[in-house]
């Protein structure tokens, strides 16, 4: 069954709905989770390390962490691989354009694919800097969540890749919320509008939830 | 009206084609999209010219010959067929770019006619159900609930154009297939082969080349017959279903 799943553009598409869902329910805990930084330094640092111990003694140190790093990477190397396929498989499919072109389908519909693609290479610095350290501004330094989030957004290079990252994600959430719902069946004519709102509200709260913590940071709310 | 045209001209399947410059005067706004092209296809005759190939039959918008797309638009810019789109919908001087249907699946034969066989092998591959054939039965035999049958028929309306095809930014054939699927899986003269007709008709519609489809919305928008954009969802949900029945066989 695997197979023919992954052998039909449905099927594809499919795989793109499911992964996409669990990023998107990781992103909502994520960008609440980050809030916590208004709550000041103890706080902030305190969540981080609460979630290092989360399913303590069951799991072991930070296994529930690895758990989520496992799923999350298998859910966007699914969602990547599948929107590449497909993508040659669209492109393939009209060879020669329209001589007389005009937009096609809305900003945030026609934006998917290099969407897509900047917020891949953002998960990969946002990863150096802030989980690893490797490009981190200004010392890493383990443990300090609170104190890192300043560094990064001191640069005003690490405040405008995020803030372009995250107008990206709320675009690429507005279509792709709405598409993963009719991909998986879940659409109809009565559902419609509670649909697009959901993806509409879902876009607004994470862009300004995730935008809030560089802009805290640069008028000096949080320092 | 006068106007100029600019026609994709193309002497065959296997040679290159452009776009040609035509000037058409003395234009009714009354006339037909397509009763301009006769027009000017008088001209290139008496001119001892090849004339426009253009698909068309019926002319009356319900056999689904016509195919041009109009200044980028599937059937111009009114929400009809090529047929039944009048040149009052086009002002005095307007240049118009006429192009063929614009897919890997649809190559085109000559001039603006496309090969749209690729529909007809989908339909092949489950559009039709299986039933004795003879004199008609009894009309009560099967009773049809009246919200299936109106479901049935709104998706029956689909004419296989191909305007959903050209104007899919990807060159889908996801509206065709959702169509042709919903209108036989909520008959119960279509129940025995539920399954299978959306597993082999979406299966011959990856295999014909076409597009995925992203929900884009342009085909819903293009459609002379106004199939919405739900009906893909619906096939979707059917095709799930059928993948998880079949799993389990």
């Amino acid at each position: 069954m695997a197979r023919t799943v992954w052998d039909s553009s449905v099927g594809k598409k499919t795989v793109m709905a499911v992964s996409g869902l669990i990023m998107l329910a990781y992103l909502v805990v994520h960008m609440l989770g980050n809030l916590k930084i208004f709550f000041g330094s103890a706080e902030f640092n305190g969540y981080a390390h609460w979630l290092r111990t989360l399913g303590e003694p069951f799991l072991h140190h930070e296994w529930a962490l690895w758990i989520v790093r496992v799923v999350l990477v298998a859910a966007v190397v699914a969602h990547a691989t599948a929107a590449y396929q497909l993508s040659r498989r669209d492109l393939r499919a009209r060879p020669r354009k329209y001589m007389h072109t005009r937009r096609r389908a809305s900003y945030a519909t026609r934006t998917m694919r290099w969407g897509g693609v900047i917020l891949g290479l953002f998960i990969v610095w946002h990863i150096l800097d802030l989980t690893t350290g490797t490009v981190h501004p200004n010392g890493f330094q383990s443990g300090h969540p609170y104190q890192n989030v300043i560094d990064t957004f001191s640069t005003w290079y690490g405040n405008v890749i995020y803030v372009v990252a995250m107008l990206a994600l709320g675009l690429h959430i507005r279509h792709g919320f709405w598409s993963a719902a009719q991909t998986l069946g879940a659409g109809s004519r009565t559902r419609d509008r509670a649909l697009k709102a959901t993806a509409n509200i879902l876009a607004l709260v994470l862009t300004l939830g995730f935008v809030s913590v560089p802009v805290a940071v640069m008028t000096g709310v949080v320092s | 009206m006068k106007l100029t045209l600019r026609v994709w001209r193309q002497r065959a399947a296997d040679t290159e084609g452009a776009m040609s410059t035509y000037e058409v005067d003395d234009i009714s706004p009354d006339m037909s999209f397509l009763e301009m092209l006769d027009t000017l296809n008088e001209e290139l005759i008496l001119r001892g010219e090849d004339p426009v190939a253009f698909d068309h039959d019926c002319r009356e918008g319900i056999c689904g010959a016509c195919s041009l797309v109009i200044n980028g638009d599937a059937h111009g810019p009114e929400r009809t067929t090529t047929c039944q789109l009048h040149m009052r919908s086009f002002a005095d001087g307007d240049t118009i770019d006429v192009e063929p249907w614009r897919a890997s699946a649809f190559p085109v034969i000559k001039d603006l006619v496309v090969d749209r066989s690729a529909f007809d092998r989908i339909i092949q591959a489950g559009g039709y159900i299986t039933a004795p054939t003879g004199s008609a039965p009894e009309a009560h035999a099967t009773a049809v609930a009246k919200p299936d049958a109106d479901f049935a028929f709104e998706h029956a309306e689909c004419i296989g154009c191909g305007a959903c095809v050209a104007a899919c930014p990807n060159g889908a054939a996801m509206l065709f297939t959702s169509a042709k699927v919903n209108h036989l899986n909520v008959l119960p003269q279509g129940a025995p082969e539920r399954e299978t007709r959306v597993l082999d008709m979406v299966a011959r519609m990856d295999e014909e080349g076409f597009g995925g489809c992203t929900l884009a919305g342009e085909c819903a928008t293009a459609c002379p017959k106004g199939i919405p954009l739900v009906s893909i969802t619906n096939m979707n949900k059917e095709w799930l279903r059928a993948t998880r029945k079949a799993g389990k066989r």
